[in-house]
């Protein structure tokens, strides 16, 4: 009679792991490999030492004045003297310690959230803060001095735009993907049209349409805030983009699904948000915060319908006669401040996309 | 009012052109267990999804539990409220925990208060075999145990009538029998059950009647030892050498 006997598990041969065998099976295991590996290595060396010659060892961080830039290597004292340009534009110099406070209270909530299991608790206090935020930058209540749109700029601008636009199209493009997939003809076509429309213009045009022609339809004497005309465009605009996200998502939802919500008995509401929605989501987090990175670069596009955000500083400050060539220190810090918020960003949804994965084994 | 739980009636139904389902007569007694099977393509998993309208139908009516199946939400409401159903591919909700699938329902369509929903959820969790499981998601366990869990969150609603779309078709061979122990008791704790299944044994042990389809018609409708035993038309004779001669 045969007998089964389970034989012994061993570790994995000693030469498979380790540096050396990750080094030569990943950047030598072929000729082509190896001069790849080699090219690269040259580039890096040519790229990396000067830029740090020049951003860091030659640069000068003391001072206050152009005089004390001498070393030749960058002049990071500019970017010291205008940071409150580049963070706060045109905002007065009294009253930014109401951004400050807004962004302090951001990071106080942010802290909460990790406490507070509730999501409706956090929900209704997201809310007040955007609420208090709003009347802290744009005051007009309790006192604080109303601080018109034109005066907002530099990051603080860049943020709100995109914010704003990030917020207001999420819930816009569900809707707008839910209509897109919907069985009622009439609602799918308006839902069509209108994604089929925004995507087919560019967002420039868009922005020139909201800031230019708009207000000729409106009444003589009417007037409407420049930067909400603009907020406006955006969100309508990243709308369309988010809701063709979340039809490919929805799409990925087995129909088996919708006929267990239904043979469960959930109403059609319901089947959407508890159900399909949750999982679509989860499959549409990659290509949605693509989509809001590229919406956070796109928002440097206000410039041309007069608002300035924090690339534009870059131009404004560099024009003061005391400071005139500084674009490129400029250009490097906005670069950095963009990658930063983009990288946050990106790294936030790996975050998610491990934290909503249920395929665990 | 009849004692039929299910009562079919001239059911019509067609895929574009094509004649899916030709006038279906039937009527189910409640506490009746009966096994639906056929070749593919005959039909039979789309007749019990027009039960719970999963599927619409053309001609014919629906009565269920004195519910008269119609386009109304209300009455569809009404219906899926009444009748489970079980899937082939179990179609478990995969980003919620085990628990969470079972009591969506209770608490979003009954509006059970949560604690009385877990607590239902976990006695039927229980029966099932998996209660430790509870905190699991779907992927995590395997296919006989994701089918038992879809079992029991068709149970947390206490439905009058069950249906069984090929519970045991998407398996592996040593996971068939873990589903069917709980199918057999459930037929024996009197559930009205309406199952398509190829398994013949599960068949014989539990149906009080077998219906044969083919070609979107009932052919033959009999009892286990008469259908097995006897079978009358030639259709179901060449069908039933062909799955029993292995």
């Amino acid at each position: 009679m045969a007998i089964f006997e389970q034989k012994k598990t061993r570790t994995a041969p000693s030469n498979t792991q380790g540096i050396i065998p990750w080094i030569r099976e990943n950047l030598f295991s072929s000729p082509l490999n190896s001069i790849m590996t080699f090219l690269g290595i040259v580039f890096l060396y040519w790229i990396i030492p000067p830029f740090v010659q020049w951003a860091y060892i030659d640069a000068n961080f003391s001072g206050t004045t152009r005089e004390a830039c001498t070393s030749g290597g960058a002049c990071w004292v500019f970017v010291k003297m205008k940071m409150d340009m580049f963070m706060y534009g045109f905002y007065p110099q009294n009253e930014i310690w109401r951004l400050k406070t807004a962004l302090g209270l951001f990071i106080v909530l942010l802290v909460a959230f990790k406490f507070i299991r509730n999501y409706k608790i956090s929900f209704l206090l997201l809310n007040i803060y955007f609420l208090v935020a709003f009347i802290l930058v744009n005051g007009g209540f309790f006192g604080l001095e109303h601080i018109p749109t034109d005066k907002w700029g530099g990051l603080m601008l860049t943020v709100v735009v995109a914010a704003v636009g990030i917020i207001c199209s999420f819930p816009i493009g569900i809707i707008v993907a839910f209509g897109r997939a919907s069985d009622l003809p009439i609602i799918r076509s308006i839902c069509i049209t209108y994604v089929e429309f925004i995507r087919g213009v560019p967002l420039i045009t868009i922005l020139f349409m909201s800031s230019i022609i708009l207000p000729l339809f409106f009444p003589e004497g009417m007037t409407f805030d420049k930067l909400l005309r603009a907020l406006i465009g955006i969100t309508l605009f990243q709308a369309a983009y988010v809701a063709e996200i979340i039809r490919g998502g929805l799409q990925s939802i087995s129909k088996g699904q919708y006929e267990a919500a239904d043979a469960v008995g959930l109403s059609y509401w319901q089947k959407m948000l508890l159900v399909i929605l949750p999982q679509a989501l989860k499959v549409a987090i990659p290509n949605l915060v693509g989509a809001f990175i590229s919406l956070f670069q796109d928002t440097t596009l206000v410039l041309i319908i007069g608002l300035f955000d924090l690339l534009a500083m870059v131009r404004i400050t560099a024009a003061d006669s005391t400071w005139l060539g500084m674009e490129t220190e400029g250009y490097v810090f906005v670069t950095f401040i963009f990658w930063a918020f983009c990288f946050t960003m990106s790294r936030y949804s790996q975050k998610l996309e491990r934290q909503f994965d249920t395929n665990l084994r | 009012m009849s004692e039929n739980i299910v009562e079919i009636k001239n059911l019509n139904k067609w895929y574009g052109e094509f004649h899916v389902l030709k006038d279906i007569n039937l009527s189910v007694k409640k506490g009746e267990i009966i096994v639906v099977c056929g070749p593919s393509g005959s039909g039979k998993s789309t007749l019990i999804r027009c039960i719970n309208y999963l599927e619409k139908f053309q001609e014919g009516s629906i009565v269920v539990d004195g519910v008269q199946l119609s386009d109304d939400i209300k009455k569809i409401k009404a219906i899926r409220e009444d009748v489970a159903m079980v899937f082939q591919h179990f179609n478990l909700f995969p980003h919620l925990s085990i628990l969470d699938n079972l009591t969506l329902a209770p608490i979003w369509v009954k509006k059970k208060p949560k604690k009385e929903a877990v607590a239902t959820a976990m006695k039927f969790l229980e029966r099932v075999g998996i209660a430790d499981q509870a905190d699991k998601y779907p992927n995590q366990l395997s296919g006989g145990q994701q089918q038992r869990v879809a079992i029991a969150r068709s149970l947390c609603k206490n439905p009058n009538v069950m249906l069984f779309d090929e519970p045991t078709s998407a398996l592996d061979p040593e996971m068939v029998s873990e589903v069917l122990d709980v199918m057999i008791e459930l037929a024996q704790e009197g559930r009205t059950m309406i199952c398509v299944t190829h398994e013949m044994g599960f068949a014989k042990k539990v149906a009080d009647r077998i219906i044969f389809m083919d070609a979107g018609q009932i052919v033959e409708e009999n009892t286990p030892q008469e259908f097995f035993s006897n079978p009358e038309s030639d259709r179901l004779k060449l069908f039933l050498e062909q799955i029993l001669s292995h």
